[in-house]
This record gives structure tokens, sequence and C-alpha cells, in this order.
């Protein structure tokens, strides 16, 4: 007898209902499959599986065993998860004023750098003029190393690593340069610091640029996580505790029934035997049933025997 | 929640250049031009005679070659290649769109401007394109 505290037509029933909870814990993920399969085993486990419910993307429950330890396993989750949501919240608002203050930034200084390449190629111009057309060549010839270098590092702003650019000159390398020797050299040295001016707008241009892209994504991908945790993550969590409470107040109601009911097939018993006995007045008390068994205890001398050690 | 794309930590990093000859020879005196041992150039001078496949060929590997930090690119060329430079999504290179002489800078036309246009009110800065 598998069940032994109910009738035989009832055991159909439950031996349905741990079937059913058996292949719940059987649908989970299948590595689990293989190790012992107790209930009370792998709680966390048990939460890392399917949904139940429907397909549509609405709110579903997540699959897990109506018990006391689960109830507080996902009330422990929902906390966490409401505190994660406050936090990117935060998070999110303080990229977007970083985020803000960048573009400020950047509009200025293209503006600004609109203006600088004008001057510098002004430079360009006199300096051609006079030193003849042919520097264009002399300097293209010329090109050896890089004497402009630009230095990249990351800073950490609101916990997004930015890229920041700056630029360094490797002073040995420009010295060896012949052009203008003929004529003309003090125009093509004032060319080549407006053309240095220049490049040190843009290098501060490039790391304004970089930082606001990537300011960019980190923004997006925070409120995407924002907006799962408050949409989906929450009201799932949410759903799943009240289905518990509704499953274990159900099979409390359950227990106070099948108890009830066993309370009144014993009393009726005991009325038919009392009926056919006539006797004995304590068969209420051995068979375990409260039928007019309640006594006083404080009235002096009745029953009590002194207990003896 | 680390980037996906790391930024490398780079000491030496090249300025490219794609641009009309005046403009490159002017940076080029500044001295940013850089010519290694296998004869490549970090520049790509632009005439009327650079096909558009050049131009694209060039920007492609400026921008998957590792030693270079920042693009600088005229307005007019940037144009010519609108939909890689669009489309194009790294922080690193930086794409900087400069102006030339004979095309003066025209923030409509600049592709990060104009990708934040909602932000800013009808009347200002990158409203006008598309």
């Amino acid at each position: 007898m598998l069940f032994p505290f109910c009738e035989p037509k009832k055991q159909n029933y439950w031996i349905q209902r741990a079937r059913a909870h058996t292949l719940n814990t059987l649908s989970l993920d299948h590595s689990l499959c293989s190790r012992s399969l107790s209930p009370t085993s792998f709680p966390v486990g048990q939460i890392l599986c399917s949904l139940k419910g429907k397909m549509s993307g609405q709110t579903q429950r997540l699959n897990v065993v109506p018990t006391v330890t689960m109830l507080g396993v996902v009330k422990a989750r929902l906390v966490g998860a409401t505190r994660g949501h406050a936090l990117l919240k935060k998070k999110s608002d303080a990229l977007t004023v970083q985020f803000r203050q960048i573009l400020k930034k950047i509009v200025s200084t293209k503006e600004s750098m609109g203006d600088i390449m004008k001057t510098s190629s002004f430079a360009l111009t006199e300096a051609k003029y006079v030193a003849g057309d042919n520097i264009k060549h002399v300097v293209l010839e010329n090109v050896r190393e890089a004497s402009l270098r630009v230095r990249s590092r990351q800073e950490n702003v609101a916990g997004v690593k930015l890229p920041k650019f700056e630029y360094t000159s490797d002073a040995d390398a420009t010295k060896s340069d012949l052009t203008g020797l003929a004529r003309g050299g003090q125009q093509v040295q004032q060319c080549r610091a407006a053309y240095i001016k220049a490049i040190e707008v843009l290098v501060e241009l490039a790391s304004l640029q970089t930082s606001f892209l990537t300011l960019d994504e980190a923004i997006k991908t925070t409120n995407r996580r924002v907006n799962a945790l408050e949409n989906v993550v929450k009201p799932r969590l949410e759903n799943t505790i009240s289905y518990i409470k509704g499953e274990l107040d159900e099979l409390e109601r359950e227990d106070f029934f099948r108890l009830k009911k066993i309370q009144g097939y014993k009393k009726r018993e005991i009325e038919k035997q009392m009926l056919l006995q006539k006797v004995e007045t304590n068969l209420p008390l051995r068979k375990g049933v409260s039928y007019n068994a309640s006594q006083n205890l404080l009235s002096v001398g009745e029953k009590d025997e002194d207990i003896i050690f | 929640m680390a980037n996906r794309v790391q930024i490398p930590t780079n000491n030496s990093a090249l300025i490219a250049m794609i641009a009309d000859e005046d403009t490159v020879v002017g940076f080029l005196l500044a001295g940013v031009g850089n010519v290694d041992i296998r004869r490549k150039t970090n520049y790509l001078i632009v005439d009327a005679k650079t096909t558009v496949k050049q131009i694209e060929d060039a920007f492609k590997e400026f921008t998957t070659r590792e030693d270079i930090a920042i693009v600088l690119i005229s307005q007019y060329v940037a144009n010519m290649i609108r939909f890689l430079v669009d489309s194009y999504n790294n922080p690193v290179p930086a794409i900087l769109e400069i102006p030339s002489k004979d095309h003066p800078y025209d923030p409509a036309n600049d592709s990060v401007l104009s990708r934040v246009k909602y932000l800013f009110n009808t009347e200002s800065v990158a409203s006008d394109r598309r």
C-alpha cells in the first residue's frame, strides 16, 4: 500500500499527484536527471528550468516545486532583482548625464576645428607661394617615421571604460627635415606650427568622439537590462510566489479536510462500538479520539497517581 | 559588465589620412606621415583620378590596422564612401571628418552628429540631412 492513510479509492488520485511531481522534477535541465531526484536536494538547480505557461511571452511563472523552501528562495531572488533594478537605473542616469556633457563639448570643438583648419590652410598656401610649388614633392619624398604619435588609454567613467587619446611628439625625428632650405624657411616653419596645433585639436576631438560612441553603446545596454528586469523578471518572480502560496494553501486545506474526515470516521466507529458494548468509558481515549474527554486537572483527588521513578 | 570590444592601450599609435593633396602635405609637414619597411604609408592622397574603390580599400585597410588610432578623412571624400563610414561602429580607430580647402565644414553631413540629431531641436546642427 503506497498511501496507507486513505481509502483505496483515493489511492489513484495520490498516485497521480506523485507521478506529476516526479515528472516536474524530470522535465528540468537534463543534466539534473542523472543525479538523485529527491525533491529537496538541489533547490537552486530546480529553478534553472523552463518556464511554465503560454509561449506568447506574456508573464509566465517559473516551473518550481511549491514548497516552503522554494518560497524563501524565490522571495530572495525577487529582493535581489528589485535592488539590481534600482542600481541599474541610477547607473543609466549617470551615464546619460555624462553623455550630454560630451555631446556639448563635441559640438563646440567641431566648430573650432573648422576655423583652425582654415588658418592652417592659409599658412600652407603662403608657404607654397614663397617656397615654390615644389615643396609638395620634397615633403612627399621626405616621409620617414611619424614624429607625432597618439597614445590611447582607458579611463573609467561611472563604471564604463572610455578610451582617451593623447598626442605625443617624438622630438628627434622632426629635426632632419630640409624642406624650404632654399627659400621660404620661415613660412614653412609657421605652416608646420599651425598644422601641429590643428593636430592637437583633432586628437582631442577624436578622443571625445570615441567616448561618445562607447557611452552610447553602454547606455543602450543598461537601458535594455533595466527594461528586462522591470517587465520580465520581476513579474515572473511575483507570479511564481503567488503560485507557490496558492499551492501551499491548497495542500493545507487538503490536509485539514483529510484530518476532519478521519476524525469523523473514527467517531462513528466508536459510537457504534459503544452502542454494542455499553460499558467502557475509556474507549475514546484508547482510540485516540477526543470524545467527551476533557478533564479538570485542577480538581483534587481524581485519577492521577503519583509519578514514582 | 565588460565591454565587448577591448580598447587596446597603445603607446605609439599613428594618425591615418585620406584627403586631398594640400591637406595631406600640410599634415606630413607637421610630422604625421609614416612609411614602414614594407613601403606602406598611413596616408592616401585623393585627387581627380582616384577611384572610389581605391578609397574604399584604403579606408578598410586603415580601420583594420592595429597601429592606427585616428583616421582623418576629408568631408567630400567621406561623402563618396558615405555608406562605409556610416556603418562603421568600432570606437577605435576614431573616424574624424575634416574640411578641405574647397569644401568648408558642413555639420549636417557629419556621420556622428547626424546619429544624434534627435537630441537636438529641429533648427540646430545636424538637422538638414535626411
